[in-house]
């Protein structure tokens, strides 16, 4: 959790309530702002999806949907990086101890793939220690 | 027959042609009113043969995935067929990085779809 935000070109902090769709709002700038920026719709679908799945646990998971907690959320946007950190009031867990949704005897469970798919669509996305405060970072390659 | 506010049903011979009303399948209450109408098809309308046409969706979240895997699951145990077309490459990404393509029955168009039972 070291990084910061300096180096986006674009930048913005808010503070969602625990309540279901709060993403939304979060979502409308940071999709918007991936336009702006000139990065291809794929790369914008993976960013949404990971960063859709990263709110909701903090929302639903994390704090429980309690009203008393807010989820804090940062993103940085520039034309080669987005990075978006995450934080919710909540007792964390350990990110290590989900089990992997694509084992054989696990490809039928209807749950549990939030992690796997933030994992899978950024460069990069790391928890704290705590595990209620998470990372997200996308980094376009040379091909893109 | 039941009103639908999340998908549109259409019969083509004895499969039931399903499409999706949302572009963006992610908030909360959505999913959950999908899931139930997609269970009904199975659970009240016993419908044996299913086609999901993706067509209309550009967006889901791994909570309408979960919604996916028990209706696939419901038919499977009612003895029916599942199948799904016209996923967009997005979409398919997320398929194949979760492995869901090992479960769900996937081509590429729904008359391949609809031929295939």
């Amino acid at each position: 959790m070291s990084d910061s935000a300096s180096t986006g070109s674009w930048h913005r902090e808010f503070e969602l309530p625990s309540e279901r769709g709060a993403s939304r709002v979060v979502m409308d700038d940071l999709l918007a702002q991936l336009g702006l920026h000139g990065w291809p719709e794929a790369e914008i679908f993976g960013v949404h999806l990971a960063a859709e799945e990263a709110i909701t646990n903090a929302i639903v998971h994390g704090n429980k949907l309690d009203p008393a907690k807010r989820v804090h959320v940062a993103c940085a946007v520039s034309p080669e990086r987005v990075w978006i950190e995450i934080h919710d009031q909540g007792d964390g867990f350990d990110p290590a101890a989900v089990p992997d949704c694509t084992a054989d005897d696990r490809l039928e469970v209807p749950s549990g793939r939030g992690v796997m798919l933030m994992k899978s669509f950024m460069t990069r996305i790391e928890y704290n220690a705590k595990g209620n405060g998470v990372v997200l970072e996308k980094v376009l390659t040379a091909e893109h | 027959m039941a009103t639908h506010r999340r998908i549109d049903v259409s019969k083509v011979g004895d499969v039931s042609v399903v499409r999706f009303v949302d572009k963006k399948i992610l908030d909360e209450a959505g999913i959950q009113e999908l899931g139930a109408e997609l269970f009904a098809l199975v659970e009240h309308d016993n419908r044996k043969s299913i086609v999901l046409n993706f067509s209309n969706v550009e967006f889901l979240s791994s909570a309408a995935l979960g919604k996916l895997i028990t209706l696939d699951r419901k038919v499977k145990s009612a003895k029916g067929r599942l199948k799904m077309s016209n996923i967009r490459p997005e979409i398919m990404d997320v398929f194949q990085v979760t492995k869901l393509n090992k479960v769900f029955d996937i081509r590429s168009e729904e008359a391949e779809a609809i031929s295939a039972f």
